[in-house]
């Protein structure tokens, strides 16, 4: 790319290094009973070939967030606000028309309910080859010829006879293999992938995460994977941001996350992962309590209502004042009022021994 | 495909049996609970005395002295073609499809529903186009953003206009247009064959009145499927893969709000065919509405039959057509 001024060495340094930075994204959206705040100051960095993930109960505002990226809330009432910075350029105040470039081409998403996100009354070959006609000037004989090329790679067999069958007509996992091939077919730089496994069983799952990966190290992209589902990111992601009530809680590599988590609320989603690495003691766990409203938040820190350790923490502060999102080691960052050492302590002594 | 195809041709033909039977019956039993001879009903008012041997050949003559089921399949065969005489008048051919003579209003029953049938023929789809075209398009305004000027006023129109029956809607219109403004000639029919554009003159204010109640009602319709469509996955879906706005309204959001409606508007169509007696009574159309109120009211038995087998005819093709439709655009249908 020959340009007449040189970009400030900074930029290109972060362009080269981080593909996608998102910066204090808030996603609200107005509602009769009040503002939703569905994602609230989050911010996350991704590299092109890695893997995200983002994990969190249901209602933690994963899907919203993978929606932002992808700029679906534009046109309705939501309120965004924040940065979303893909390969330099912010998307956050693209117009809906000007979005509609970037997705599908830059940024593709794998849909959770691979069943009702495709349409009844089209064939898959018609929908896969419609996202590559958007996004590249060719006949409909070469979109059909790269459709059948992509159902192929995604493993459908007998490609060229099923490509003008409708959804009903082929099974869960085969529906969820064609949405990836919609995905993909434009080479996304960006792929998100909105739990993307959750309605398959387990043999066709892990297949579909090989499948995943095996195009990460094909286009060398950028993925996102959302989940609740730690073990998955445990076999897929290099990194995993927490989220919690709309916010990131503990983010970090794979590896320190899952060896030396530090919040409280981490510790509660291990200990309600199934794991076959370990003799179980007791049966699986589940955290006790409702996730919090996002109209009401509570004051203090989001997790209070339900944190069993906040008496580790001197005075109240538990309930008054909001935890930062700091540090605690190299990449690692944790969003809770318990000193560092202490959390490592409590984890080693309370927390470990039960997993 | 063509399997289903007979398969719905054979169960159209059985229900227009049932329908020629039921209405066979019902036309039985008028006479019966009434005490009256049949004859009187058939050929209007008879000059001789109950129980006088003149009625007794007539009875004869007519075959009502028969058992009924042979009177049935007399009445069947006889669609088929027939010759007609009353005794005393030169004999009369009815050819097919006959459904016997009318005695008050001296004419076969097949000439007076053809006579009638272009009549309502026109006014149903004329209406039918206007309202289809009206009530998709405010409803697919509508039902894109709930809530908005555009949907408060679609609403408060289709509210006012399903309270508005054509009794009242008719007159208004005939009042403002023809009486006071004089922008369209007065009412009666003017076929189509003759003079083009008389015939849409003529047919402009029933389709406006007809179409009126229909299109309020589709226009609802069309607002509910198309909030429910859009609020669909697929949809979704259709925004991520970065399609424009019209491909995503039209190819993707319509395709799918408006099956529904194919099935709703075969039906409604269908029925239409045999229930236009008020358009026609207010704009002094002589289709098949005002032929019925015509028959009922001077007890025409053979119009009546045959008016109301046309009707049921009318609304069986259309169910057949919807439901061949429907197995056309929805792939989940199987055939
Ligand atoms: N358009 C909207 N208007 C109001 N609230 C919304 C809207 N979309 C999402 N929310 C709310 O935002 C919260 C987060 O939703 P989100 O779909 O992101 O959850 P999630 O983490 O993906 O959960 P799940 O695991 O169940 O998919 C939910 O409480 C939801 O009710
Ligand atoms: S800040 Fe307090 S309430 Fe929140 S996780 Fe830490 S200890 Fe628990
Ligand atoms: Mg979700």
């Amino acid at each position: 790319m020959a340009s007449t001024t040189p970009a400030p060495a900074v930029a290109t340094a972060r362009d080269a290094e981080l593909f996608l930075s998102v910066e204090d994204l808030k996603v609200h959206f107005p509602t009769e009973d009040g503002l939703v705040k569905s994602v609230d100051g989050l911010s996350f960095e991704l590299r092109r070939g890695e893997i995200l993930g983002i994990v969190g109960e249901s209602g933690s505002g994963k899907s919203v967030t993978a929606q932002a990226i992808l700029g679906l809330h534009k046109g309705s009432r939501a309120r965004i606000s924040g940065h979303i910075w893909l390969d330099g350029r912010d998307l956050v105040p693209l117009s809906d028309e000007e979005m509609r470039g970037v997705r599908g081409s830059e940024i593709a998403m794998i849909f959770q309910d691979p069943l009702s996100s495709l349409h009844p009354f089209y064939t898959i070959g018609d929908q896969i080859a419609e996202a590559y006609r958007v996004h590249n000037k060719v006949s409909a004989r070469e979109a059909r010829a790269r459709t059948i090329e992509m159902l192929e790679k995604v493993g459908i067999p007998n490609a060229p006879g099923r490509v003008d069958d409708y959804p009903h007509q082929f099974s869960g996992g085969m529906r969820q293999r064609a949405m990836i091939a919609m995905a993909l077919i434009c080479q996304p730089k960006l792929l998100i992938a909105d739990e993307p496994t959750t309605a398959l069983d387990v043999t066709v799952q892990a297949q579909i995460l090989e499948l995943i990966k095996d195009l990460r190290d094909e286009l060398n992209s950028a993925v996102i994977l959302i989940t609740h589902d730690l073990g998955v990111v445990a076999e897929t992601c290099d990194h995993v941001v927490v989220m919690y009530g709309g916010q990131c809680v503990e983010k970090g590599s794979v590896d320190d996350v899952f060896e030396l988590p530090e919040m409280p609320y981490t510790w509660g989603l291990l200990g309600s992962m199934p794991r076959m690495d370990r003799v179980r003691q007791e049966r699986l766990t589940p955290i006790p309590g409702q996730p919090p409203s996002l109209i009401n938040v509570p004051t203090g820190c989001v997790f209070n209502t339900r944190c069993r350790f906040s008496d580790h923490v001197e005075g109240r502060r538990c309930f008054t004042e909001h935890p930062q999102l700091l540090p605690t080691a190299p990449g690692h960052e944790v969003r809770c009022h318990i000193e560092p050492e202490e959390r490592r302590r409590l984890f080693e002594l309370e927390i470990k021994p039960k997993l | 495909m063509i399997r289903f195809i007979l398969v719905r041709f054979a169960g159209m033909i059985l229900v227009v049996f049932i329908v020629s039977v039921l209405t066979f019956g019902i036309f039985q039993l008028a006479p019966l609970l009434s005490h009256t001879s049949p004859v009187y009903y058939y050929t209007g008012k008879v000059p001789y005395p109950p129980g006088s041997p003149q009625l007794q050949a007539l009875i004869h003559r007519f075959g009502f002295d028969q058992p009924i089921p042979v009177q049935y399949w007399q009445f069947l065969t006889g669609i088929f073609g027939k010759t007609i005489t009353d005794g005393t008048s030169a004999p009369v051919q009815c050819p097919f499809p006959c459904f016997g003579y009318s005695f008050r209003q001296n004419d076969l029953v097949s000439t007076l529903i053809g006579n009638a049938w272009p009549v309502t023929l026109s006014l149903c789809i004329g209406a039918a186009i206007l309202w289809l075209v009206g009530g998709v398009l405010v409803g697919t305004f509508s039902g894109l953003k709930p809530g908005s000027f555009v949907d408060r006023a679609g609403m408060t129109g289709a509210l006012a206009a399903v309270s508005l029956p054509i009794f009242f809607t008719g007159p208004v219109l005939l009042l403002l247009f023809v009486y006071t403004l004089g922008w369209l000639p007065g009412t009666g029919y003017v076929p189509l064959t003759t003079d083009p554009l008389g015939w849409f003159e003529s047919m402009l204010l029933p389709w406006v009145s007809l179409a009126f109640i229909f299109a309020a009602l589709y226009a609802r319709l069309t607002r509910s499927n198309m909030i429910e469509t859009m609020g669909e996955d697929y949809i979704r879906t259709a925004r991520a893969k970065g399609l424009d706005r019209r491909t995503i309204v039209v190819k993707h959001g319509l395709r799918a709000a408006l099956t529904p409606i194919v099935t709703i508007f075969g039906i409604d169509f269908g029925t239409l065919i045999g229930s236009t007696v008020i358009t026609e009574s207010v704009f002094n159309l002589r289709g098949l509405g005002y032929l019925s109120i015509q028959s009922v009211r001077q007890q025409d038995l053979p119009v009546i039959l045959g008016v109301t087998i046309v009707a049921a005819v009318a609304l069986v093709i259309a169910n057949f057509i919807v439901d061949v439709l429907y197995a056309v655009i929805d792939p989940r249908v199987t055939v």
